[in-house]
């Protein structure tokens, strides 16, 4: 099976996955999912990292890789915090004080 | 031997692992704490190791970036109010596929002047992954632009709109094909960029404030699709998968939201999503009754079970606490109160649940539309706040409305009807609501927080009194 088949296959099933899982998620959190999955897709900072830090990257790859780190790194951040905040919110009540 | 062979992928599929957990972990407000640790912990991983690959050597660059993007993440996760998460979740998608395009590009430029040169494959999904990453900037940045309000959030139509929209289409699509039978021709990239970037502008530019939660789910899915094949690009299949994810999720959620305000399937895809009728009615002048903020608090008092039904206006004058405390007060005399809360009551999907959990609101309380609909009847107030299309009744008699057909909290079910509304004049969507004019319907003028507080006062009257 060449590779590119077989990323085709990965990605057939994470999108199958995907479906199932996002329909299990309660329309309750469903401005958090969003938030979530922003960050989790901010792993794209992988990506980044190999351009801008590669022994022959040019210039232009420099620049360009550094930004995306950048964009990369504050959804990532922004993104797990902010949905940790909007979850804290959510409280039954019992565990009210 | 070097580790990157050997111990890296492992360690990435772990981190996909941890994504997939995450969301898994999303379907309960119980578990979903657990979900974004689980969810850090993979980026973490992922990352450190990433950091310690052999072919990647130098770091200031990378230092500098993380440094930055941090310092701005932090503040914005923090400072920003609940109102506008929907502009940040915008503004972050506008990142990520800025982010996602920029790494696309230079991956081009990187095979084309050193080589090795991309393969077909390769190609195309470079292609796909900047052409959605661009469009998706510049939609996302407008969409943004619209909610923070700097923007007309009116829909702006012109004559062949969709013609035009089209034609940069296909010419982007066009020469990215050519691209990619041809990847030498150096020319044609930035042109390419420049169409991806206009057509995400004018894909937006058509699209109204009502149908933001829509168009911020698909942009979602974009981002996400981008970043996957950003995947396929650099052959990493943890980025394949968590792209997946994002997508799929994404196009989920704009699935959700269409069908909540009764949009075909072929509407979201083609980004054809057009504009409610702006043409109100000519309303004559009907009878209604109106009533003080004094006998609301008693019938109130006196009913058994309260569905409130909030709406944006509710968050645009920022009375979810007020609301709260109604609903701590009245609670307290023995009246079960509960929200009904519609899939497109306010500007993303699931928002007004978060500005109502923000108000100390138990989530127990928040009730689905399908699952309260059926105990409308039995509710002995219905209380409309910032509402005006979801509770319509036209939607399901009228089969001339604008809004025909889309599904909507049988508010009219309920033995009395209670809406708190600035004036008669129609809403947003500049629909008449039937509603107001019915015998069992009680109009409550005013701003919805200077109201509640008007409620919230006498109902602590009576309860001190007795």
């Amino acid at each position: 099976m060449g590779g590119y088949e077989f990323d085709v296959w990965v990605f057939m099933l994470a999108a199958f996955l995907g479906f199932q899982l996002i329909r299990g998620v309660s329309p309750l959190l469903h401005t958090p999912l969003m938030s979530l999955t922003n960050a989790i897709s901010a792993i794209a900072v992988v990506g980044a990292i190999l351009i801008t830090g590669a022994k022959d990257a040019s210039m232009l790859s420099k620049i360009l890789g550094t930004l995306a780190v950048f964009l990369a790194v504050l959804n990532a951040v922004s993104g797990y915090l902010i949905t940790d905040r909007m979850l804290k919110m959510f409280k039954r009540r019992e565990e009210k004080k | 031997m070097n580790l990157d062979n050997t111990i890296l992928p492992i360690i990435y599929m772990l981190a996909a692992m941890g994504f997939i957990l995450a969301i898994k972990w999303m379907n309960s407000p119980a578990t979903a704490r657990r979900g974004v640790i689980v969810g850090e912990i993979g980026m973490v991983l992922a990352v450190a190791s990433t950091l310690l690959r052999f072919e990647v050597v130098s770091y200031q660059w990378i230092l500098v970036a993380f440094v930055l993007g941090t310092a701005a993440g932090i503040p914005i996760a923090y400072i920003m109010p609940m109102t506008a998460v929907p502009q940040r979740t915008a503004f972050s998608h506008a990142c990520g596929a800025l982010a996602s395009a920029l790494i696309g590009t230079a991956e081009y430029y990187k095979g084309i002047r050193q080589g090795p040169p991309h393969t077909s494959v390769e190609m195309t999904a470079l292609i796909i992954e900047t052409l959605l990453g661009f469009l998706t900037f510049t939609a996302s940045m407008m969409a943004f632009g619209k909610l923070q309000e700097v923007l007309p959030q009116r829909p702006i139509t012109y004559k062949g709109q969709n013609f035009v929209n089209l034609g940069i289409f296909a010419a982007a699509a066009g020469i990215g094909l050519a691209l990619i039978v041809s990847p030498e021709r150096l020319a044609l990239f930035p042109i390419f960029v420049v169409l991806s970037l206009i057509f995400g502008v004018l894909l937006i530019i058509p699209i109204g404030g009502a149908d933001m939660p829509t168009v911020i789910a698909l942009l979602n899915s974009y981002a996400g699709l981008s970043s996957s094949a950003m995947g396929f690009v650099l052959n990493n299949k943890m980025l394949i998968v968590a792209g997946a994810l994002d997508g799929s999720s994404g196009f989920i959620l704009a699935i959700i939201m269409c069908r909540a305000m009764n949009r075909s399937f072929g509407n979201v895809l083609f980004g054809a999503f057009g504009q409610l009728q702006t043409t109100a009615a000519a309303s004559e002048a009907r009878p209604y009754r109106s009533a003080s903020a004094d006998e609301a608090a008693q019938i109130l008092d006196a009913a058994r079970t309260v569905v409130v039904i909030p709406g944006y206006g509710l968050a645009v004058s920022q009375a979810q606490h007020k609301l709260r405390e109604m609903f701590e007060l009245l609670n307290k005399r023995g009246v079960n109160v509960e929200f009904a809360i519609h899939p497109v009551a306010g500007r993303m999907p699931g928002h007004m649940n978060v500005l109502l959990a923000e108000a100390d609101v138990p989530y127990d309380k928040l009730r689905e539309m399908d699952d309260i609909n059926p105990e409308m009847p039995n509710a002995d107030v219905a209380l409309i706040i910032g509402a005006n299309d979801v509770v319509n009744p036209a939607a399901e008699s009228d089969p001339k409305s604008p809004i025909a057909g889309m599904p909507i909290i049988q508010a009219y079910k309920a033995r009395t009807v209670m809406v708190i509304k600035r004036s008669m004049n129609p809403g947003f969507a500049g629909i008449d609501n039937d509603l107001y004019y019915r015998p069992n319907t009680i109009m409550l003028f005013g701003d919805a927080k200077a109201f509640l507080a008007s409620i919230v006062k006498e109902l602590a009257a009576v309860g001190k009194a007795a």
